[in-house]
């Protein structure tokens, strides 16, 4: 029944289709990466009123290009005292992790050739995002290393910042990844999107846990609200306050290749992947360029959105204070985690335990209820005055709670009361 | 908390995150789905200048496409800036006219007294204010640039309410 077009490939054709998906993976980040600075500006000056950069081209989309081209052919000045090893690798080191993670996101459904089916990932790791998180977790020394090679106060700060804040982060991350894992029962990529497939996406099984994954993604990527390595009001540029031309260009486009990189993996983990919703001809053999195309098309539009969100973010939402980032890291983010590790674990359990079918409507909705549930309670109840607004602490709880008896009917308070 | 951090003493019922980056982000979306933008796109577009903008001079000419100057000499004589050279000469039939009119405008204060004292009305301030130039030198204005210009000059007041109220 099955033809050839629908087997695994043969070595050698296995070789060349993994180096032309190398090949155009790469070509196609680096465009999106480029047209993903040229969106930030576009979106930005919407957000703002204006129009943005719209003289060079048509709708000024050829401004990636000028701005390439300005960048390459500025002068690279090299600061007295800088470790010059260090301050030449920091850049290239800041890239090529989100370039790296990359390789590990299925991005559409397999594709039928005469030789066999190509499965539309780089490298299918049977580890997934083990290896995401590793190698996302190597961004970090591109950004610190720039911040020392510097011989500048001011970056080093901001590589210590960016270290400290990556380190907090990145353990929710990984807490919040546990819970897919839980449900999934592999932590390969292709395997968490049948999963997904199968049962709906984890969004809404794991509602919690995707939040936590896209808030912490936010503060891996550096970018607003947690973009206090480079604050620029307290910082100049942060880590990158001495690099020009290209060395500094490669920052900008780190961060970019970042945000496609962390929504490429939040739509992998939380968001279905390829698969398109409410269908399911798309998921199954035997694959057609058709499905190819179509599955392509809705990944590249889920993480077109996920792009757009961070940069709507961006546009919308102050900078944390360092003690809020660091208070909403280890006191809020991880503890929240760490409960809805064991909260998922023990509903696994006992929903099996009950001999409830994975998949099957009673574990669904009592999932999705055990959602509801923990939102309710984390976002109309807990958030109330603790998460951010005023740092919590113990001494400031007692002021809140002075300030909440004093709080109905009072548009604003008197701060010398308080004290 | 840490140490000498002020703490915001905002209204409990302000301070839930989450709903204040919803309505932010409720806000931002308005904003860029809005076509109305506020960017003047403006070598396309420029806004109405005021008939009262002071910019670089222009000498009004005669039907003969003569400068309308006499080489009175007020026009030097009131610049506070000093900015006005004016040597003038005198053809056969005993007419004045300029020899030397030169105008530095790096020095102008854009005061508009000499189009105010002139009494040909010959000197005018313009409505003018694309001045960009590759050197300095060409910032010295001289006759034959100050009667080549164009451009619409200054009323210096409103005739219709000349006290500016």
């Amino acid at each position: 029944m099955l033809d050839q077009s629908q087997l695994d490939l043969p070595f050698l054709p296995f070789l060349l289709a993994t180096i032309v998906k190398m090949i155009a993976m790469v070509t196609l980040y680096m465009v999106s990466v480029a047209y993903t600075t040229f969106a930030e500006r576009k979106i930005s000056a919407w957000i703002q009123d204006r129009h943005g950069p719209n003289r060079v081209g048509p709708m000024g989309l050829f401004q990636v290009l000028a701005d390439g081209v300005k960048n390459f052919t500025k002068e690279e000045s090299m600061p007295g005292g800088v470790n010059k090893p260090m301050f030449i690798l920091a850049p290239a080191l800041a890239f090529v992790p989100a370039l790296l993670a990359w390789a590990v996101i299925p991005f559409a459904a397999p594709m039928p050739t005469p030789w066999g089916r190509v499965d539309m990932v780089v490298a299918d790791m049977p580890i997934g995002f083990l290896f995401t998180l590793a190698i996302t977790s190597l961004g970090v020394y591109g950004i610190v290393l720039a911040g020392w090679a510097s011989n500048n106060k001011y970056a080093l700060l901001g590589g210590l910042r960016a270290s400290a804040q990556m380190v907090s982060y990145e353990i929710s991350m990984g807490m919040a990844t546990v819970c897919v894992l839980l449900i999934a029962g592999n932590v390969s990529l292709t395997k968490i999107i049948d999963q997904q497939v199968f049962m709906g996406w984890n969004v809404l099984l794991l509602s919690v846990a995707s939040f936590l994954f896209l808030v912490a993604a936010f503060a891996e990527t550096n970018r607003v609200p947690f973009d206090l390595p480079e604050a620029e009001s307290e910082l100049i540029a942060g880590y990158h306050s001495e690099y020009s031309a290209m060395k500094f260009s490669m920052f900008p486009i780190s961060e970019y290749a970042n945000m496609i990189t962390a929504s490429g993996m939040f739509v992998t983990l939380f968001f279905g992947g390829w698969d398109i919703p409410f269908t399911s001809w798309d998921n199954f053999g035997p694959f057609t360029v058709g499905k190819f195309i179509a599955t392509f098309a809705m990944f590249v539009a889920k993480v077109i959105f996920f792009v757009f969100f961070y940069i709507w973010i961006r546009w919308t939402l102050p900078r944390f204070r360092y003690d809020q980032l660091m208070s909403l890291g280890w006191k809020i983010m991880l503890p929240t985690a760490l409960a809805y590790v064991v909260i998922v674990a023990s509903a696994i359990l006992g929903l099996d335990m009950a001999g409830v079918q994975r998949g099957s409507w009673p574990f669904l909705l009592s999932m999705m209820g055990i959602n509801v549930v923990l939102f309710v309670i984390l976002f109309m109840i807990l958030d109330r005055g603790r998460l951010v607004s005023p740092a919590a602490s113990r001494l400031d709880r007692a002021r809140l709670q002075h300030l909440r008896a004093q709080a109905p009917g009072r548009a604003t308070l008197n701060p010398k009361e308080i004290r | 908390m840490a140490i000498n951090v002020k703490v915001m003493d905002r209204p409990i019922n302000e301070v839930s995150y989450v709903r204040a980056t919803l309505s932010g982000l409720a806000l931002t979306l308005k904003h860029m789905v809005d076509p109305h933008k506020v960017t003047l796109q403006y070598p396309d577009e420029k806004w109405d200048i005021s008939p009262r903008w002071r910019g670089t001079h222009r000498m009004l000419t005669t039907e003969d496409g003569k400068a309308k100057c006499v080489a009175c000499g007020l026009c030097p004589t009131v610049c506070p800036a000093n900015c006005i050279k004016l040597v003038p000469g005198e053809d056969e039939t005993g007419n004045r006219y300029p020899l030397v009119f030169e105008i530095d405008e790096f020095r102008c204060i854009f005061c508009g007294y000499c189009q105010e004292v002139c009494p040909e009305e010959a000197i005018h301030m313009g409505r003018h204010y694309e001045n960009a130039e590759f050197n300095r030198a060409r910032f010295v204005y001289d006759l034959e640039r100050l009667t080549a210009q164009t451009h619409p000059v200054s009323d210096l007041w409103d005739p219709a309410d000349p006290r500016g109220e």
